[in-house]
């Protein structure tokens, strides 16, 4: 569906040049849902507005949907959706007229795009708001329009550039609930960007994680906590000594990756935390230290990062947040 | 055909929220309107002065400066939509879209158009009861003109909103130090002739387009078609649209925001 070689992509700031995408090289098959997932400012939407015609590639070739982005826009743009960061919908329009418009655009009759208006409004639970001007409503309420709008046409590609920023858990979880039917009902491409960890590793087959503009790491979420960064065995001692001992305990096994302690905890990463850990208590009573409690943690795709940048991406999501840590602790 | 398709489509988006609410046309066409109500009666018979008119009524000689004014005002502004359209992300949306790049920009002008037509049908009801005389066929084909000439300062206006994408002050900025001029070396408000003006304000009102559209729009008021006025007029309306068009299909088919 998607096919890139080289891609690249710099922009020319204040006599700098700044090289926004470095060598993209994506395939992507039919009928997959794919992350980009990387701190603002990585590439990813660079990436994506190269590959919906929007902005022409420095150097490289990409094919979307069969066609070419540079020699044949117009054919890219026939057969993709897409759903851009900011507001789709004009705000001094009426809602029904902008997603009837939007159906016209794609070709669509005006009866077709009436129908498939109504259809819609109704599927994203906007049909009351019809008749509003789309500068009235939530900003929930205005992404689901968004949303929409990009599904007018039923699209067998579709890209969604941070789809649910600054949105609550609920609207969020909506949004995907109405993409992934499409996705299941017309078997859609669907390819995402976002800096929301917990948004690529549920709706994402295959996330690639994008830093300094490359792709540094591509697989299914699972896949990429398992080879890169491993569970988290978390051990509560009775004192500072017990959980240096343990922690000397931790580092002889085999496959453990990393040990820090932190007070009274201990903390392991290793791979295969639930067979490890049995392992691990057997071997800190024989050298007669006291665990008073552990648990498993599963890896999330922050510590993918982590393990990749040695960077957290929950740091960069609140870099304009004043509290950050000083020692770099992450929570 | 699809760019006929497409057109139809842009224009009937942008049309849509005027028809629903028709009174946001009066906004633009203040300035004309303050001028004929505030400035016109103080007006004396004009003589020969501005193109030779029936010397007993001011309205005769002012009236067709008033609806190129209008055609000035009502389109000049048209790139703020766009451009507020740039920074939201819906132009973007509409980038995205199959649509043809030339019919995004015809279809907006049309709309600009079909405004400013019903503006100055509004101008021209509200002057029945005056002594401003009118003539129909004078009239329509002064309307004609009209739209030519707006359909190239809608298209300028959307030109300059394309390229002020990174910088949205330069839009308003360029909009009004090239407004004023034209308006005031067109002599729309008093007439500009070798005798009355200084010999550079002469040159400079001669240079203007907008002064050749004003002259040939008082011919075609006043009846008086066969006037080289009216060619010049029209040849500088036909150059201001085709200019316009070019550059704004041009500008859109460059658009990457």
């Amino acid at each position: 569906m998607i096919h890139t070689r080289g891609l690249t992509r710099s922009f020319r700031v204040k006599g700098d040049t700044v090289d926004a995408v470095r060598g993209l090289d994506l395939e992507i098959d039919a009928g997959s849902v794919v992350a980009f997932l990387g701190p603002n400012g990585a590439g990813k939407s660079t990436s994506l507005r190269m590959l919906t015609t929007l902005l022409p590639p420095s150097s490289g070739t990409a094919t979307v949907a069969g066609h070419d982005v540079v020699t044949d826009p117009a054919g890219v743009r026939r057969r993709i959706g897409y759903l851009g960061q900011g507001n789709s919908a004009g705000a001094n329009f009426q809602v029904t007229d902008e997603l009837v418009t939007q159906g016209r655009a794609y070709g669509l009759s005006r009866a077709d795009a009436c129908a498939r208006a109504e259809r819609l409004l109704a599927a994203l639970e906007l049909a009351d708001l019809a008749k509003r001007t789309v500068g009235t409503l939530s900003g929930g309420q205005r992404r689901r329009l968004d949303i929409a709008m990009a599904l007018v046409h039923e699209p067998g590609l579709l890209f969604l550039d941070e789809p649910t920023t600054g949105l609550d858990p609920q609207s969020r979880a909506n949004i995907w609930k109405h993409v992934l039917r499409l996705h299941k009902d017309l078997g859609t491409t669907v390819v995402f960007t976002t800096h929301y960890l917990e948004e690529a590793d549920l709706w994402a087959e295959r996330v690639m994680v994008v830093d300094h503009g490359r792709v540094i790491a591509d697989g299914s979420p699972e896949q990429l906590k398992a080879d890169l960064a491993g569970d988290l065995i978390t051990l509560g001692t009775a004192g500072p000594t017990d959980a240096d001992r343990a922690a000397e305990v931790a580092r002889a096994l085999s496959t453990v990756r990393e040990v820090t302690v932190e007070e009274t905890e201990v903390r392991v990463r290793t791979p295969h935390g639930e067979t490890q850990l049995p392992i691990l208590l057997r071997n800190l009573e024989a050298t007669g230290v006291q665990a008073l409690t552990a648990r498993v943690a599963r890896p999330t795709l922050d510590d993918v990062f982590l393990t990749l940048t040695g960077r957290t991406l929950r740091e960069n999501a609140d870099a304009d947040a004043p509290t950050t840590t000083p020692d770099g602790a992450r929570a | 055909m699809k760019v006929i398709t497409d057109t139809r489509t842009a224009f009937a988006r942008e049309l849509a929220p005027e028809l629903r609410q028709p009174a946001g046309l009066l906004f633009t066409m203040m300035l004309p309107f303050l001028f004929l109500a505030l400035f016109a009666p103080l007006l004396p018979s004009m003589g020969k002065g501005g193109g030779g008119t029936d010397p007993g009524s001011p309205w005769q000689w002012f009236v067709p400066g008033m609806l190129v004014l209008l055609g000035l005002s009502s389109t000049a502004g048209a790139g703020a939509s766009l451009l507020n359209e740039m920074s939201s992300g819906t132009f973007e949306r509409m980038l995205v879209t199959p649509l043809n790049r030339a019919a995004m920009l015809v279809g907006r002008a049309l709309k600009e158009v079909v405004v400013l037509l019903t503006q100055a049908l509004l101008i021209l009801i509200l002057l029945l009861p005056t002594d401003f005389r009118l003539r129909p066929l004078g009239a329509l084909a002064g309307l004609a003109l009209l739209t030519v000439f707006g359909i190239g300062i809608g298209a300028l206006s959307f030109t300059l909103a394309l390229h002020s994408r990174k910088q949205q002050t330069l839009f308003y900025g360029v909009q009004q130090v090239i407004f004023f001029p034209l308006l005031l070396l067109s002599g729309v408000l008093l007439p500009i002739t070798q005798d009355s003006a200084p010999g550079w304000l002469y040159v400079l009102s001669r240079i203007n387009p907008v002064t050749y559209v004003v002259e040939a729009e008082r011919a075609l008021f006043d009846g008086r078609f066969g006037e080289m006025n009216v060619l010049y007029g029209v040849l500088a309306a036909a150059a201001v649209a085709v200019l316009g068009v070019a550059a704004g299909i041009r500008g859109m088919r460059n658009a990457s925001v």
